[in-house]
């Protein structure tokens, strides 16, 4: 299989290759215990009645005679591939203005354009309630159309997926060489054709692969239909319906399974354009340069301000919301919202969010970075490195909310050992850890693959055990990326929804779960509250990583900023 | 460059010691019928090498001919399949890296980025559980050594090319290693700075008679530095010898090809056991091939005169095609119906270039000797 190649690792063998043999196979243990297992026992539960006894495929042929589970699946396939359409265009546009035009005040739109990242995504469900709801501001738009049903999941799910596909279009635009266009140029070819031949099919992977990861993120998201869905049914909240509301496990488990395999198909896709990408960019490439078009510019500039207007119209209706003494009735501002006594929560969930960020973005970071050394930089047993570099890349095949349910299923088991991780902290940080695995991993490869293949080997011939070598070169070299695994975490831990509504207990609530039940019971504004909270860690957190990346990491960075002197 | 000069008062009982540790026998290392197979893939095969103490050895071959994962097998990077590498009466055949003993420098240098020039260099000293004061002193003189003293507090990124891989040099050799290995050291370096490191590297090593092995694609390099050049080719050793041994003594036209330039021109044998091109016979060594066989002819363009030399030089008629000129010397093809089909490279020195005033469509006597031509079979 391609996509499971790896960087040359020529060296002999050590006793640290050993260890670090050693260490893999402990991988290959945790993965199975915390992903393949888990997930087996999903499988297996679909094809298992109520009692327990394996009936085969019966559970699935129910599913298919049931006309109102189907037409769910039809809702999702429609919300997603809607979604996807209208964001891959308004990513693309906005990415085109960000790389290819010299359209002014980039770096104040591309600020804004992240600013989704840091919200779970029921906060867009939210401030849509508050604009087009029942008791909208502008509900009269809509011409009667309620907000709640499609349209409010296909607007909200464009908002939060809005960034991430930002992020691949961008760098996928970025990489081009600029003397594709002055050769069109010198052949006089017209400003229109060089857009369709050269732009476009230079994106063409990024824009496959933005298509696929949007696809899934919409197709597998229950927070937003959760909030905003009305009585449009999705396959996300089909699964909570059947599990936390029938307690129909088995039905639960075979919706999972329609979950998952697009979701699977969407991912080895998606992969299989990245490899695609990378190929197209040699490192003879000149870096393309936008030139000043002041009509193109000023388009763009509409085009753009337009977008982060309606982002902070957002954003700022969920924090008015908040602050709102009682929409839309009494618009006095109050902070009695953050006071979430009232609803018999407290602030515990919020706290129990950090604390799972936290761990989640620590461990995480080690276990992640570690692993990834050890597959990239050891001389290992080409068989482990292959199962293992496959586990890592797994999880990012596997919706949240499925392996939510696996764990239920896996962990939950009488006879299981690890019983004991059931409604503990421990199971949601695992959880964490396994859901954000593969994104981090590759970030972490990227990094490693970009030190020089011989650091070992030259230390082995120095006689300096690679443990040594670890920590005194590959760490502090590695350690922006290693920052970003853990903002990466945190941010996601904090505002995840899927991954653990299934494994919080009573006294691990969690913000965003928590957000999801305050609007259940129409607390609104303590929802909006709630997910707001959680913007401003992630506001704070990120902050405190921009102060670290320029201060501390000037000390230990200092190599990177001594470009060779001209003297 | 003076601070070559300085090598003379480098750590002389360093020297010593290195020299009284290893005097007693003459082969410092020993290959043994070493292979290495990647999959189906036989990168060496049946390779026997013996180096001496203090030798400076190449491994020489076109990309892919298996010199680097010879190397590396002997650095105990790389386990071999098969054979064994014996290093002073030892067999280290399946140590790992750690427990042998050399330095190594790469192509790449490998430097560590986030590390001092002067940390770089201690690397590899701090874990043999050196004093601070002995770790200053040992930095000090290999910066001197190799004359970056000014600047030992810089990062890699701040020195150019050369003065990077001088660093790893020197990083490789704090330890005092009884073998070096350079694994195409100066590839990645521009050709000014890779003929000045040249003779450094040489200049050094004899000074600190370390047995070295080298691996390069570059002959010339190969030539200038080693006291014995092992040719490969598709994973074995073709031709082993001094340099002038394997340029004189080429032992197969593809050596003939590679170390230096060759004029081939094809020919048979004739029933009065002379060399015939074309139409023209000609008076060589034709050793043991018999009659009727195809065989070629090579001449290097050096060898090939305007002047007759001997009585008995071979001549030539023929007309000059195309000047090329090449700074100290003029490559002049001719062409001569003939004798060959193809055109004849001749080299001559720009001085008598000058004087003699060679210009397109001329029509010359082309003279070369009896032992200078070379016959291989086809």
């Amino acid at each position: 299989m391609n996509l499971l190649r790896f960087g040359d690792i020529r060296r002999g063998k050590d006793s640290s290759d050993r260890v670090g043999q050693f260490m893999l196979v402990s991988y290959i243990i945790l993965f199975l215990l915390f992903l393949v297992l888990p997930l087996g026992s999903l499988i297996s539960k679909s094809l298992q009645n109520k009692n327990g006894e394996f009936v085969g495929l019966a559970n699935y042929n129910l599913y298919l005679q049931e006309p109102a589970l189907f037409q769910s699946l039809y809702n999702s396939l429609f919300v997603a591939i809607s979604s996807t359409i209208i964001v891959v265009i308004l990513a693309f546009l906005f990415s085109y203005a960000l790389t290819r035009t010299c359209m002014p005040f980039k770096g104040f739109f591309k600020l804004i354009a992240l600013i989704p990242l840091l919200s779970p995504s029921i906060l867009a469900a939210i401030a849509l309630v508050y604009w087009f709801g029942n008791q909208g501001v502008l509900k009269e738009v809509l011409l009667g159309k309620s907000i709640y049903g499609p349209i409010g999941i296909i607007m909200a799910s464009v908002y939060w997926t809005f960034p991430h596909a930002l992020i691949i279009l961008t760098t996928s635009l970025s990489l081009s060489d600029s003397r594709l266009y002055e050769a069109a140029e010198v052949l006089k070819t017209s400003k229109l054709r060089a857009f369709f031949t050269i732009t476009i099919p230079g994106a063409r992977y990024g824009i496959i692969s933005t298509a696929f990861v949007i696809f899934t993120q919409v197709f597998t998201d229950f927070g937003v239909p959760k909030v905003i869905g009305g009585n449009y049914n999705v396959l996300a909240t089909d699964i909570y319906k059947e599990v936390v509301g029938m307690q129909n496990f088995q039905m639960g488990a075979v919706i999972s399974m329609v979950l998952l395999v697009p979701a699977m198909i969407a991912f080895f896709i998606d992969r299989y354009s990245r490899k695609k990408q990378i190929s197209l960019l040699t490192s003879r490439s000149v870096v393309f340069k936008p030139k000043k078009h002041f009509k193109v510019d000023m388009i763009m500039l509409a085009f753009c301000s337009a977008l982060a207007l309606i982002i902070i119209l957002m954003i700022g209706m969920a924090q008015y919301g908040a602050i709102v003494k009682f929409w839309p009735y009494n618009l006095n501002l109050t902070l009695k919202n953050y006071n979430f006594e009232v609803a018999g929560l407290g602030w515990d969930s919020f706290y129990n969010s950090v604390r799972l960020a936290f761990y989640a973005a620590v461990f995480g970071t080690i276990i992640i970075f570690v692993g990834a050394y050890l597959i990239e930089k050891l001389r290992i047993n080409e068989g482990t490195r292959n199962v293992v570099q496959f586990f890592a890349l797994m999880p990012m095949a596997v919706p949240g909310l499925v392996l939510g349910l696996a764990y239920i299923f896996f962990f939950n088991a009488k006879d299981n050992p690890l019983n004991f991780i059931y409604a503990t902290m421990i199971i949601l940080v695992v959880n964490t850890i396994v859901h954000f695995y593969t994104v981090s991993h590759l970030t972490a490869v990227t990094a490693l693959k970009q030190m020089d293949k011989e650091f070992e080997s030259v230390s082995l011939s120095l006689k300096i055990p690679i443990y040594k070598m670890f920590w005194r070169v590959t760490l502090p070299v590695c350690l922006p990326p290693i920052f970003d695994i853990s903002i990466y975490l945190f941010v996601n831990a904090m505002t995840t929804v899927s991954g653990v509504i299934f494994l919080y207990s009573y006294d691990t609530t969690l913000a965003s779960v928590s957000a999801i039940h305050l609007d259940e019971q129409g607390e609104v504004a303590k929802a909006a509250a709630m997910a707001m909270l959680i913007v401003y860690v992630s506001i704070a957190v990120r902050l405190t990583h921009t102060v670290i990346t320029k201060k501390v990491l000037r000390k230990t960075q200092a190599w990177r900023y001594n470009i060779i002197d001209t003297n | 460059m003076e601070f070559w000069l300085k090598l003379n008062i480098f750590d002389e009982l360093n020297f010593v010691n290195f020299m009284t540790k290893h005097k007693n026998n003459n082969m410092y290392l020993e290959v043994k019928n070493l292979s290495k197979s990647f999959g189906n893939f036989e990168a060496i095969k049946n390779i026997d090498i013996d180096i001496k103490e203090g030798e400076f050895v190449c491994f020489l071959g076109p990309s892919g001919c298996g010199k680097t994962t010879l190397l590396r097998c002997i650095a105990g990077l790389e386990t071999q399949t098969a054979g064994s590498v014996i290093q002073k009466d030892i067999d280290i055949s399946h140590k790992p890296p750690s427990n042998r003993d050399f330095g190594i420098v790469f192509q790449s240098y490998a430097l560590f980025p986030n590390l001092s020039v002067f940390s770089n260099i201690s690397y590899g000293l701090i874990n043999n559980k050196w004093k601070k004061v002995d770790i200053k002193r040992r930095v000090d003189e290999l910066l001197d050594l190799v004359n970056l003293s000014e600047h030992a507090l810089k990062y890699p990124s701040q020195l150019s090319g050369g003065e990077q891989q001088r660093v790893a040099l020197a990083r490789a050799l704090a330890t005092s290693p009884g073998l070096l290995l350079l694994d195409e050291p100066l590839s990645a370096l521009d050709a000014k700075v890779r003929v000045f490191l040249r003779k450094q590297i040489r200049d050094l090593q004899r000074k600190l008679g370390v047995t070295t092995i080298m691996v390069t694609h570059d002959q010339e390099e190969a030539q200038t530095m080693a006291d014995r050049i092992f040719v490969m080719n598709e994973g074995k050793i073709i031709q082993s010898g001094t340099p002038s041994e394997i340029y004189t003594k080429a032992n197969s036209p593809f050596i003939a090809s590679f170390i230096g330039s060759m004029n081939f021109i094809s020919a048979k044998i004739d029933s009065s056991k002379k060399v015939k091109c074309n139409d023209i016979e000609i008076n060589c060594d034709t050793g043991s091939f018999g009659e009727n066989d195809s065989v070629q002819l090579a001449i290097r363009p050096e060898e090939i005169y305007f002047q007759k030399e001997n009585q008995d030089d071979n001549v030539i008629l023929a007309t000059i095609k195309e000047i090329e000129f090449l700074g100290s010397f003029q490559r002049v093809y001719f062409e001569s119906k003939s004798f060959t089909n193809d055109l004849i490279i001749v080299d001559v020195p720009s001085a008598n270039a000058r004087k003699i005033k060679l210009a397109n469509h001329a029509e010359m006597n082309l003279y070369f000797s009896k032992q200078d031509a070379r016959i291989y079979s086809k």
